[in-house]
Parts: C-alpha cells; sequence; structure tokens
C-alpha cells in the first residue's frame, strides 16, 4: 500500500528526487543532509553549520523567535480580521462581539496582544544580543542596519495596531504619540496628516492604519526579513565563536 | 593538510594494481603507446615548445630513474595517481601526460580552514522547533489567564488622565516632560536611530571579545540603561497629570 503510493506519479511529482519523502528516511548523514537539501527549508537553512552556532547559550534563539511571533501574530491576526471592521461605529462592537460570542475569540485576541509585546522584547534582546557579541562587524555591517529597519518595522507594526480596538487606551495612546510627530521640522504638519488620514484622529485614520497595520507593513518587514535572513547566510552563517 | 578520503586511497590502490598488472601481461602494448607522441602531430602545435620539451626531459630522467619520480608526483597531486610506470594511454590511444603539478596555494588563495560543523537536521531544527513551542506554549498560558485590555469606546471629550503611549514609547514621552516636543519626539530619537544604524562603521576596532571592546560595550550598556529607565519611570511612576508618583502609593497607571 505505502509504496503503492510512493511510486505514484502523484507522490513523485509533490516530492522532488532525493526528498526523504520518496524512500524514506534513515539516520545517515546522507538523509540528515537531504532533509534541508531538498525540502523547502533550505531557503532558511544551510546543510551544515558551525558547532557553536546552535548553542542556545549563544543567541538565546532571539532572532529565530522573532520570526516565529511574527508568525503566530500573522496566523492570530488573520482570524482575528473575521472578525473585524475598521470603522470608529463598528470597531470596538466587534471586539467586544468577537470577545464575548465568537469561539476562542478572547483567546485569540489575548495572544495576539501578548505576543505583539513579546514581539518587540524579542527583537530588542536580539539587538542588544548581536551588539554584545561585536556581531556587526565586517561583513555584517549591513545586516545591522537591515536589522535597525526591521526594529522600527516592527514598532511601527505594534503601534498601528494599538488603535485597532478603539478603546480609550487605544485613542489617547495613539494621540499622544501622533502629536510627537506632529513636531516634525518643516513638515511636520503634513507628516501627522499623512499618518491621520485628516486632521484629528477619526474613522479615516482607523482604515488607514488598519491597512498599515494587516497589509503594507507586514509586506514591507517580510522583504526585509527576507534580505536579512539571506545575509545572514551570505555573509558566513552567524558570528563568532568568541 | 586534510586527510585523503578512504574512498579516494581504495581508488587509487586500484588503480596501482591495475597498472601493475598491464604491466606485467602487455610488454607489447609499452612500445607501441610509447610511440604514440610522435604519431600525433596535429595536436603538437597547440602544446608550447618549452612544455613540450620540458615533458620530454622528465621521460628520459623517469626512464633512468624507474618509477620513482612517477610516485613522488602522485604524492604532491591532489588526486593520488598510480605509478604511471607503462605510459598510460588515454581512451583514444593518446598518452596522458603530467603537464604540470600545480601546488595548493600557489595559484589558488584557500581561504576555507576547516571549521567544526555540524547537521542543522537535527541539530538545529530541533533547537528551534523547542524554541517555538516553549513561546507557543507560554503565549498560550499567558493569554488563558491575562486577558488583553479592553477599555470603553473611544471617546474624544473624555481625556484619561494620565494618557500614555504604548509602553515602548514611554520613554520618549517621559523626554517630553524634560525638553520642547520636538526635541523630545523627533530629534532624540531621530538621531539615536541613526547613530544605531552607524554603529558598525563607527566601532571599526578588531576585536569582537568583550574585553577588546571596553568603550562600545559601556556606551551601548549606558544608552540601553538610558531608554530601559525611561521606559520605566514613564511606565510605572507617573501618575494623574504624569506627575511623579510611587506605585506602591498611589497605584498603577499602565496598560499593555
Amino acid at each position: 500500500m505505502m509504496s503503492n503510493v510512493q511510486g505514484s506519479q502523484a507522490w513523485s511529482s509533490i516530492f522532488r528526487p532525493g526528498s526523504i519523502f520518496r524512500k524514506g528516511y534513515s539516520d545517515s548523514p546522507r538523509n540528515r543532509s537531504y532533509v534541508i537539501m531538498n525540502s523547502v527549508l533550505y531557503h532558511l537553512h544551510p546543510v551544515k553549520v558551525k558547532r557553536h552556532a546552535v548553542k542556545v547559550s549563544y543567541t538565546l534563539c532571539l532572532g529565530g523567535l522573532s520570526f516565529f511571533l511574527f508568525i503566530l501574530l500573522t496566523v492570530t491576526g488573520i482570524f482575528l480580521m473575521f472578525f473585524y471592521r475598521p470603522t470608529a461605529a463598528q470597531a470596538w462592537d466587534d471586539i467586544y462581539t468577537l470577545q464575548t460570542s465568537v469561539a476562542f475569540g478572547l483567546l485569540v485576541r489575548n495572544m495576539h496582544r501578548w505576543a505583539a509585546h513579546l514581539m518587540v522584547i524579542a527583537v530588542f534582546l536580539h539587538m542588544a544580543r548581536v551588539f554584545y557579541h561585536g556581531a556587526y562587524k565586517p561583513p555584517r555591517e549591513f545586516n545591522w542596519v537591515i536589522g535597525v529597519i526591521l526594529l522600527t518595522l516592527t514598532l511601527l507594526l505594534s503601534f498601528t495596531g494599538y488603535l485597532l480596538p478603539w478603546d480609550q487606551l487605544a485613542l489617547w495612546a495613539v494621540t499622544v504619540g501622533t502629536n510627537m510627530m506632529g513636531f516634525t521640522p518643516v513638515f511636520g504638519d503634513q507628516v501627522r496628516f499623512v499618518l491621520l488620514g485628516s486632521v484629528e484622529i477619526g474613522t479615516d485614520t482607523l482604515l488607514r492604519w488598519y491597512v498599515l497595520h494587516v497589509l503594507m507593513l507586514p509586506f514591507v518587514i517580510v522583504i526585509f526579513m527576507a534580505i536579512h535572513f539571506w545575509r545572514v547566510r551570505k555573509d558566513g552563517g552567524i558570528s563568532g565563536p568568541l | 593538510m586534510a586527510e585523503v578520503p578512504e574512498h579516494l586511497l581504495k581508488r587509487a590502490q586500484q588503480a596501482r594494481d591495475r597498472a601493475q598488472a598491464q604491466k606485467g601481461g602487455g610488454d607489447a602494448v609499452a612500445p607501441e603507446s610509447s610511440g604514440a607522441p610522435a604519431s600525433g602531430p596535429s595536436t603538437g602545435p597547440k602544446i608550447p615548445d618549452h612544455l613540450l620539451d620540458r615533458s620530454k626531459s622528465a621521460r628520459q630522467q623517469a626512464a633512468s630513474a624507474g618509477t620513482a619520480p612517477a610516485t613522488a608526483a602522485a604524492a604532491t597531486a591532489p588526486m593520488p595517481v598510480g605509478p604511471a610506470a607503462p605510459e598510460p594511454t588515454g581512451p583514444g590511444g593518446g598518452t596522458q601526460r603530467l603537464l604540470t603539478v600545480v601546488k595548493s596555494g600557489s595559484i589558488q588563495d584557500v581561504k576555507a580552514t576547516p571549521t567544526d560543523k555540524v547537521h542543522v537536521w537535527p541539530h538545529l531544527l530541533v533547537v528551534e522547533f523547542v524554541a517555538a513551542l516553549v513561546v507557543t506554549a507560554f503565549t498560550l498560558i499567558f493569554a488563558i489567564f491575562v486577558n488583553a485590555p479592553l477599555l470603553e469606546l473611544a471617546n474624544f471629550n473624555e481625556t484619561p488622565n494620565p494618557s500614555k503611549a504604548p509602553w515602548y514609547f514611554l520613554g520618549l514621552q517621559e523626554l517630553l516632560t524634560m525638553f520642547h516636543p520636538m526635541v523630545a519626539g523627533v530629534t532624540i530619537p531621530g538621531i539615536a536611530l541613526f547613530l544605531l544604524i552607524l554603529a558598525p562603521y563607527v566601532d571599526r576596532g578588531p576585536g569582537k571579545r568583550p574585553e577588546d571592546r571596553k568603550f562600545a560595550i559601556s556606551l551601548m550598556t549606558i544608552h540601553l540603561m538610558f531608554w530601559a529607565i525611561l521606559v520605566l519611570i514613564g511606565s510605572f511612576f507617573r501618575g494623574p497629570g504624569f506627575n511623579f508618583v510611587f506605585p506602591w502609593e498611589a497605584g498603577l497607571f499602565f496598560d499593555l
């Protein structure tokens, strides 16, 4: 039965030659290489890494966990999108309904919220870790620059999401934040107007920040993450050992 | 120098045995093949004269000294070849000659030094998987027990006191109490971000070890502590009117 399936054209069209799903996996150096080499993971990981690179005490997994939290936030965020309309008249009610009458609604919203704060912390700690290891030294200078951009984008993602529940906390936190941006020299008022979609925070702001939060910023951050991960490999894997 | 892999050694041994057998059994073949270079003048013009001379003299030397030089050449060659005692013939009957031996490091710059490596599967993937599971479990359990805040509907006519930005911007809000909004909200964070980007281009010392970068590490630690303290003060020590309070006296004015 199993060999019939594995011999079928459908099966071999799904799994490329060399995939461990074609012939089955038995532990050997060759198969260990094939797991990475013949799967989509090859986009992320090389077949082998320096021995010290797998030591948890060196990286604390912070970069990888930032990425994982981003995935977790995407999954929970997609769930939330099914129940949310970004208008001043509906947003708060939608969240309230989500919490009170949607199965797992409250839980998923909680997870989204806490994972978001956790991601800001993880990205920040990742930056500190990289600094203290001197890991931004040549040839990794530019990847540090990308990293700072990713940190900024993470903060913007978190901040745009902050407004969406449209409660008192959201409204006034964002008011404080955007008032500060209004003091940008020369074109401060314009910056503020573009951000708010209006002179004051309102339903236009909500739509604008919603699109930024669920579409534009994730799109941009994914591009920068792709460059970031690619550069990690091209610059010879993670730095060290010290 | 890396060790010669076992399968290459085996292959070399087999080639040597084969050559030995040919030498014993087919003496008649050898003279025929040694005449081959003379019969192939069509390829001659492509090979510079001095190289031909050199190989000719080398062959004479080899003939006089027996098989010893050939084995010496085999030792320096990257791929071990058997002692080419009778001129080995190529597939078309032509003679194979050793044109030159390139020692490693003479024209190639060998940069890669052997490093201790491990397979990503399972060593790295298992660690990543466990880390992801731990974070998922932590988030899930935290989400079960602690609810995300949902205050009453946004109301433009009722400003909460105090109004606070999200926690990661509270350092900036704290600066607002000391500086003009343009300085606190734009100039200082802008400069901080700019310096952060410039860090690898400014910190040019070659060392990565902490003891070689005392200045850089002190500066960064001061910088991080500066923001951490501002955020902590803004989060927990600011009450109504954004005035300084002690949380154990006035209570918490902080929502995540």
